[in-house]
Formats: structure tokens, sequence, C-alpha cells
């Protein structure tokens, strides 16, 4: 099978001695819509940080469509997976919308009116194009998500990694997140606790839990298996039920 | 994340001032203060003529002088320092009020006010008429290392964050009745800090971790440049210009 | 205190001028090493949170406040080199947009507040931690470093003012006030310092440059909870050279005390001025900076100001020294 990601036997312990992973292995297909559930400490935003070699596998490999995570690669890895960040503040770093998505294709080279043409793409493809000369300290929460998903999106990567991508979004934003991650034909691989978005996005989730691979299936099955939940600290929100299957 | 420095600093504007590149006007201003700093103190009426070069510019930068006013309370430590010069100065004395003062000291007191005063108010002048960022860009076209320059423009932009931060953890400390007032409380001044620069450098890591992820490689990619054409660098020169051609007329 | 337009002359300015441009591009190469790619947001950063901390004016005896200079906490926060390009930058921003601090005595601020302080803060800190390992050590070194550093940015202040300041004040008299005013500070200073140290070793030291990371091996977790260790060693950070700082320092230090004391020495006239004077100035300094000013760093006994300077500068030393050895004996027992 031709993986988009593929992550084997990845251990990993901070500076300060803290480990944090002890031997993840998962793999997402081409094309795949995947979650990754997980409590709080479970490991999930330092397994985020090894999908683009921010940190450096300490035992163990990361391939990202038949390339390894490797220092010499890092730059290839970097253009084909597109990291969204939980806080859009943190992404967003540049003074307008547009200098902001145009920051990935600017480092790979791209200039003049291939560089324009690739931003005016992105923003339209996130309903953000109208804001474009806007500073994003100024844009909605909501909005900056958005933003940072165009800045992503931009380097037409692989695949798109997305770390808690519907927290502090109100019910409106939320939903129109979802209909734009639906409506992009790339692999996603979002991290979350949030159950029903990762029911309503995607067809299979897995549990990390205790820094490795507790659990890997259709979402609607994982979600309706309570015990498995509970050994995991993972709750649906009060009154949810999961719906019927769609025809 | 509310009002922070820089919409203070900045008067935002269309004037001939405002419109000129800022490595002409960041240029013009250190030329300037150069010719302060280097006119003899016994040139009165050249410090009079600065003075009216600077309220020139002003009124064609629209800024008003209750704008400069305000912003000059930044001196304020010197000019206190300076007032003591002549109490503590050596020298000749002579008696003013009642008051031996010092004659040397006197001539010290009056240089560093005149030439600090001339000098801020330029400062001020080039901050209230270009956008900090333009600063910066002018700063990196005048070959100010650009290294130096991304970590001014990344303490711009998370400068009002922090300072943000800092003002929720006062009014947290404030409203559980903290007040600083003795060196007993600055352990609690300084435990703050401390929280203060956990949070900015998680920050900063995380930052740094969104450039990375797309593609940065400890260069900023240069998208748009700023060029200044020979009127605008005349104009602009026009100051420090104006000031050597009256240091000129003194030394004649 | 940012020394504005025109107080020093010409030639102080100048060549304080290039004394900072060469330490800001040893620095700016220097500052690669210690954080790679990651020095430009990461010295933003700081340069915003020393900015936002210097806005926390302390207090330092009735009346007085101080603010942090804060060379010696970036120095042991992020690492000496990028230190000083983060209080180099926040001088700059000061001086181009706040006004504070002359343009044409911005040399004269890098290497007064941003250079010395650094070195010598970094080179005690070095010299103390050399000695002396843990948590404990760390926040006593941190305290030391930007106590003396506090000082020794006043003596270089005097220093230049020495030799070109362009107010006729007696340099002991200078020294005396800038001195005295600044050991207080330095304390409000060394205290700020150790207690933000310290809470950050406390929740993420691995952010601390001048702690050395503990590093342990990794292991695996397998399916039935069995756990093996990991073969191949996790990276070991390694440290940016110490003796070149520890050097660096002393001999600031030391040409800082020499310059100091040969133009204290080398006007006795000055100094029988001031011991005629003195009733006078006692009387000023006790109303601005109070009766300790003089008392400490005066000519008392007839020891002209700059050696006790000097002397003051010594002694620190050497209780820093004896705590550090202090504190290691105590450790090594405890480990015994």
């Amino acid at each position: 099978m031709n993986y988009s990601l593929e992550v084997k036997d990845l251990a990993y312990a901070y500076p300060d001695g803290t480990q944090a992973l002890f031997g993840v292995g998962l793999a997402v297909g081409r094309g795949e819509r995947v979650a990754l559930l997980g409590p709080n400490g479970a490991g999930k935003t330092t397994l985020v940080m090894h999908l683009n070699g921010i940190l450096t596998a300490g035992h163990g490999t990361v391939t990202v469509a038949g390339t390894p995570v490797r220092k010499d690669t890092l730059k290839e890895i970097r253009q084909r997976v597109g990291l969204v960040f939980q806080d859009p503040d943190d992404q967003l770093f540049m003074p307008t919308v547009r200098d902001d998505v145009a920051f990935g294709p600017a480092n790979a080279g791209v200039r003049g009116e291939e560089l324009e043409r690739r931003v005016k793409n992105a923003l339209d493809r996130v309903g953000m194009l109208e804001f474009a000369d806007r500073p994003p300290h100024h844009l909605s929460f909501g909005q900056r998500r958005r933003v940072a998903v165009a800045t992503v999106l931009v380097m037409e990567p692989e695949i798109l990694v997305l770390d808690e991508p519907s927290s502090n979004l109100d019910p409106a934003a939320r939903r129109e997140l979802a209909e734009i991650l639906r409506s992009l034909e790339v692999t996603v691989f979002m991290v979350t606790h949030d159950l029903p978005y990762a029911l309503e996005l995607c067809e299979r989730s897995l549990i990390l839990s205790g820094g490795v691979i507790a659990a890997d299936g259709p979402t609607r099955t994982l979600l309706a298996d309570p015990d498995l939940l509970a050994a995991h600290r993972l709750e649906l929100p009060y009154g949810f039920a999961i719906p019927a299957e769609r025809g | 994340m509310g009002a922070g420095h820089h919409h203070q600093l900045y008067r935002p504007g269309a004037s001939l001032v405002h419109r000129l590149p800022p490595q002409c006007k960041l240029l013009a201003v250190l030329a300037f203060a150069i010719v302060v700093v280097a006119t003899p103190r016994e040139a009165f009426w050249a410090f009079g003529c600065y003075a009216l070069l600077l309220g020139a510019v002003a009124a064609l930068a629209r800024v008003p002088l209750t704008f400069i006013a305000r912003r000059m309370v930044i001196e304020l430590p010197f000019v206190l320092f300076a007032f003591l010069i002549p109490v503590i100065g050596m020298g000749e004395r002579t008696t003013v009020l009642g008051l031996s003062l010092s004659v040397p000291g006197l001539w010290a007191a009056w240089n560093i006010l005149a030439k600090a005063s001339l000098g801020v108010v330029a400062s001020i002048l080039l901050a209230a008429t270009t956008e900090p960022r333009a600063v910066l860009m002018g700063a990196q076209r005048l070959r100010v290392p650009s290294l130096l320059v991304q970590i001014a423009m990344f303490m711009l932009r998370y400068m009002d964050v922090i300072v943000d931060e800092m003002r929720r953890m006062k009014v947290a400390r404030e409203s559980r009745g903290f007040e600083a007032r003795n060196m007993r409380h600055i352990p609690v001044i300084a435990r703050s800090a401390g929280a203060l620069f956990i949070r900015s450098y998680e920050r900063g890591e995380r930052v740094h971790l969104a450039m990375l992820s797309r593609g940065y490689d400890g260069r900023m990619p240069v998208v748009q440049e700023f060029s200044a054409s020979v009127r605008q660098w005349v104009i602009a020169l026009a100051l420090p210009g104006g000031a050597l051609a009256v240091l000129g007329m003194m030394a004649w | 205190m940012h020394v504005p337009d025109g107080f020093f002359n010409a030639a102080v300015s100048i060549s304080a001028g290039v004394v900072a441009a060469a330490g800001v591009a040893v620095c700016l190469r220097g500052a690669r090493r210690e954080l790679d790619d990651r020095t430009a947001p990461m010295a933003g950063l700081v340069a915003a949170f020393i900015f936002a901390v210097q806005m926390l004016n302390f207090p330092v005896a009735a009346g007085t406040s101080g603010h942090l200079l804060g060379g010696a906490l970036a120095a042991i926060l992020v690492g000496p080199y990028t230190g000083v390009l983060c209080v180099a930058v926040v001088l700059l921003v000061q001086g181009l947009f706040f006004a504070d601090g002359g343009l044409t005595a911005l040399g004269v601020n890098i290497t007064i507040m941003g250079i010395v302080t650094v070195l010598v803060g970094w080179g005690v800190f070095r010299l103390i931690t050399r000695f002396a390992a843990g948590k404990g050590a760390i926040t006593v070194a941190a305290f030391l470093a930007a106590l003396i550093s506090v000082p020794a940015s006043a003596l270089a202040f005097t220093a230049l003012f020495a030799i070109g300041g362009t107010a006729p004040i007696e340099v002991g008299a200078v020294a005396a006030a800038m001195g005295g005013v600044h050991v207080l500070i330095g304390i409000g200073e060394g205290l700020i310092t150790a207690v933000t140290v310290g809470a950050v070793l406390a929740v993420r030291p691995d952010l601390v440059y001048g702690a050395a990371g503990l590093a342990k091996p990794l292991v695996l977790r397998g399916a039935d909870g069995s756990i093996t260790e990991a073969p191949g060693r996790p990276d070991t950070t390694e440290k940016a050279g110490v003796r070149p700082f520890v050097l660096g320092g002393l001999g600031v230090t030391l040409i800082l005390a020499g310059v100091v004391s040969f133009f204290a020495s080398s006007s006795p006239d000055g100094l029988e001025r001031v011991a005629e004077d003195k009733g006078f100035i006692d009387q000023t300094t006790d109303h601005l900076f109070g009766t300790w000013a003089l008392a400490d760093y005066g000519d008392v006994g007839g020891i002209p100001v700059g050696v006790a300077g000097i002397i003051g500068v010594g002694l620190t030393l050497l209780v820093a020294a004896g705590i550090a050895y202090a504190v290691r004996g105590r450790k090594v027992r405890a480990e015994a």
C-alpha cells in the first residue's frame, strides 16, 4: 500500500529527561482522513512535532510518502507536511495575511506572479481572500485559524496535519472549518479530543495513550465502546449519541 | 490584543514626511543628531535654529506639539541629573538666587539638556511619521545586519502580547491586594518575571516551530523592496543639511 | 539609565560605537551556535521579555526605584551571545521608537548595559557553576552574577565619564554616586534574576541555558506493558565555550578597575578638592542618595574611591567563591 505517512517504533524524551513517546507505530494511506484521539498529556503534540522533523526521533522512524524524515530531507519533508498549530497566534507572525501566506512559498524560492497566484488560490480555498491586506491580529479567532490553514495549503502539501482544529471555535466557525476540510482533496491527519468532530470528519481513528497507540479502527466502532474510552480518559459530550449511519 | 505601544508612537498620515522612504528618514535623523552633538555649546542661536528646523518638520508632518511634549517625558531622569550638575560641579563658582553654582557645571547642564532634547525630538518625529516595521526595513536597507532586524521585528510583533500578559498578571496580583512597596516585595515581582519568561519563551518556541514548518532556514525571504529616488534623498537630507549650514555659518 | 545625545564627547561616543559594533558582530556569529536557526524568534521574544520586565520598577530604598538591566538574566537564560543581542535590540528599539537613549549614544549604551553586564554576569556565573552544580548553586550564581554586573556597568559608565564626560564633575563623586546607587540596584537585580532563574528552573529546566540537560536512556513500552531499553544514546547538547567568557569577564573587570583607579589616583588635587568640599558633597548626596553612598564608596580613611571599588568587587567575588564552595561541599556530603 502507498502510505502518505508511516511511523515505526517512535520513542522520544525531552531534554529534561521526561519521556513522552514509548514506541509509536501507525500508517495513514493516501487520501485518508484519520483522527488521533487521546487525553491531555498522552504525547499527541509530541508525536505531531515528529511528523515534519521539528523533533528528531530518539528511536524509530517517520516516513512521509516514501521519504524518511532525516536532517538531509528536512526541506522536502516540510513542504510535504502541512502543520496547522493549535494557536493561530503562533502560526501567524507576519504583519499582514498576504505576507503570512506568502512566507512558505517565498522560502521555497517562489516569486512574482506565481507567488501572487498561489497566495490568492490558497486564501480563496478557505474563503479569506477579501482579508488579504488585513493584519492577522485584527481578525476573529475562527478567521485566524482559517488563515493558518491557508498558510499551509499554499505549500500544496501531501498531508495536512491539524493540532486540535476545533478548539476555541464557536459552533458556526466549527462547521465552516469542517466544510473547508471536507472540500480539500488531501490526506488529513488531525489530532483532537473533540470526539464528535472526529466522527464527523474521519472514517478511521487511532487512540494514543501513555505514549503508545492503544487502539486503531473505524471511528464509529471506537466511540461506541464506552469501556475503551473510559480506559483512556476519553468521553463523549453529555447527551451525545452516535447518529445512525448515513445512507 | 488591545492597544499596544506602537499605535501610540506612530501617527498615521499622508504628509510629505510620512511618504519618504524609511531609510532616508533614518539617515537624516542620525546625521542631524551628529551635527547637533558636534555643535559647540556656546552657539546658543545655532541650537535655536535647530529647534526651528525640527518645528518645521513637525508642522510639515502635522505632528502636534502637545504630542511631542508628552513623549518627551522619557528624558526626565537625565533632566534631573542635568539640574544636579551645576550644584555638585567643580571649578569657578557663581551665586544664583543664593545657591552656589559651578560655572562649568552650568555650561555642561545646558550642553546636555539642549543636545539631548534635540535628539529626543528628532527621534520622536521619526517614530511618529514612520511605521515601526518600515523603520526596521529602512535599517536593513542601511546595512544593519538582517539578523538584528529580524530580532527587532519579532520583538515588535510580540511586545504587545507579552506586555498584555504582564498587565494581566499585575491585575491578578493587585486584585489579591498586593502592591510593591519595599525590598521585601521583590521576590513576588521576580516570580512574576519568571512566569512571564516561561510564557514568552514557550511562545517563541511555538512561533519558531511554525516558521520551521514552512521552510524557514534562518533567513527572512525578501518579497518587497523599499527603494528611494534621488529626489526623496534630497528632501530627507534637507534637515541635516540645514543644520550643517547653520553650523557652517557659525564657524565662519 | 539610558545615556542621551551630547552626554559624552565625540571620541568616547565613537570608540564606544566601535566596541559595540565589534561586540555585536561577534555575538551575531556566536548566537548562531547557541540557538542556530532559532536565534531570531527566540532572541526577539526574550528582548520583548526584557523590555516588559524593565517596565516593572522595583523599590530600592525610600523614594528611589530601579529597573532591571537584564544582561546577566539574558545571558543565563539564553546564553551570552544571544544575551548581548537581546539587550542590544532592546536598546535599539528604545532609541529608535521611544527616543529613550540618544542615537549617537547607542554605542555607549550597548557597551555599558549590554556587553559589560553580559560579560561580567556570565563570567561570574560560569566561574561559580564550574565549582558547584545543582539548582541551588545555579540560583546563587545567578544572584551574584546579576548583583556584580550592575555595579560593573556603573563602573564602566564612570570610566567612560572619566575619559570623555562633558560635565565637570569630580570622577570620584560620580563613582561614589553611581557605585552606591547601583550596588543597591544590583541587589534588586540579583534577587529578580535569581528568583526568575529559579522559577524557570522549577518548571522548565531545559530552558535555562546555564543549566546542563539531564539526559536519560530511552525505553520502549511493549504491548504487554513490558519495558525495554532502546538502543543508541540520546543527543546530549553541548555547551558553548566557557573559558573565553570567564577570561573576557575578568579582563573587562580588571580593565575597568584599572582605568577607574588610574583616574582616581592620578588626580590627587581632585581628591584633595573632594576632601575640602566634602561637607558640601555629603550634604547633597545625603539628600539625594542617602548617607551610604559615600560611606560605602567614598575615600574613607584615605582609600581612593577607585581602589575602594576594586576592593569591593574583589570582596564580592571572594564571598561568591566561598558560597559556591560551601554549596558544593554540602552537595558532595549529601551524595556521599
